[in-house]
């Protein structure tokens, strides 16, 4: 198996303008190294593509979505290529969802401390899930399936025109 | 990334371009500016107007710098940030660790 496994599938029903007609969907296992952030990067660019999502919109959610997965190589693996890490993207008209699961012994998201207090300004890590909730309008974590974090972020979409 | 080093004077400027990313530019971040310190260069100037895109990681590099260039006594400033390099760095209030600056004259001048 190369870098990702992944499938993509869309569903949509032409002419149908109402949110309930667009609806995409794509799933990616990746490999626990930081060269799958650019793949799982590039799939959801290309789902973005035919939804019409674009500028400042994909791009802070795209940091969202490299923080999400950097987070789970680096503290869910550790670093452990041989884990996998799993992400699952809902593309509807107005709504962007992202599941990120990781194979790692979890964290209380509870103790992560705010960047911007004066203690932490000059730390150099724990920014990312600031970032997270920061970029996304809900991120929640939990127990994954089979254990790990799964990390479940959304966001509202910018109304646009619907593709035929 | 990809980085352009010269001086101007006694300035040190490094110019960046692409993704300071985890794994693709953050590490290599911190190398660049760790050997214009110990080349001695205490004013140090990092031209992030070809950067694409930044992470947490990136991020974290730049801070660590920071914090390395005046422990040793020597000057980081920043200059031709992307609006949303800069958004970047008000939401985590580190724009008010860094000085910033719009052009490189300015910039080069304010290390006196």
């Amino acid at each position: 198996m190369g870098a990702a496994d992944g499938r993509t599938r869309r569903r949509r029903e032409p002419g149908i303008l109402s949110n309930s007609g667009w609806d995409m969907w794509a799933t990616l296992s990746l490999e626990s190294r930081f060269e799958s952030i650019e793949i799982a990067e590039r799939a959801l660019v290309d789902l973005f593509g035919e939804a019409g999502v674009g500028g400042d919109e994909e791009y802070w959610i795209l940091t969202a979505l490299r923080e999400a997965i950097a987070n789970a190589i680096r503290h869910g693996h550790h670093g452990r290529p041989e884990e996998s890490v799993r992400v699952d993207y809902r593309v509807e008209a107005d709504l962007v969802s992202i599941t990120v699961v990781d194979q790692g012994e979890g964290f209380d998201p509870a103790v992560i401390p705010d960047p911007r207090d004066a203690e932490n300004l000059l730390k150099p890590c724990g920014r990312g899930i600031f970032y997270m909730r920061r970029f996304m309008d809900e991120v929640a974590f939990r127990r994954g399936p089979d254990g790990g974090t799964m990390v479940c972020m959304n966001r509202k979409l910018t109304p646009r025109p619907i593709k035929e | 990334m990809k980085q352009q080093i010269r001086d101007a004077g006694d300035v040190r400027i490094i110019s960046l371009s692409g993704k300071i990313t985890i794994g693709a530019g953050d590490v290599m971040l911190r190398e660049l500016i760790n050997e214009s310190l110990e080349a001695g260069s205490t004013k140090v100037l990092l031209d992030l107007g070809g950067i694409t895109a930044i992470d947490s990681s990136g991020i974290g590099e730049m801070v660590a710098s920071y914090t390395s260039a005046k422990n040793r006594g020597a000057q980081l400033k920043l200059v031709n940030l992307s609006k949303k390099i800069n958004d970047i760095l008000q939401v985590t209030q580190l724009i008010t660790v860094f000085d910033v600056f719009d052009n490189e004259t300015e910039a080069v001048e304010s290390f006196g």
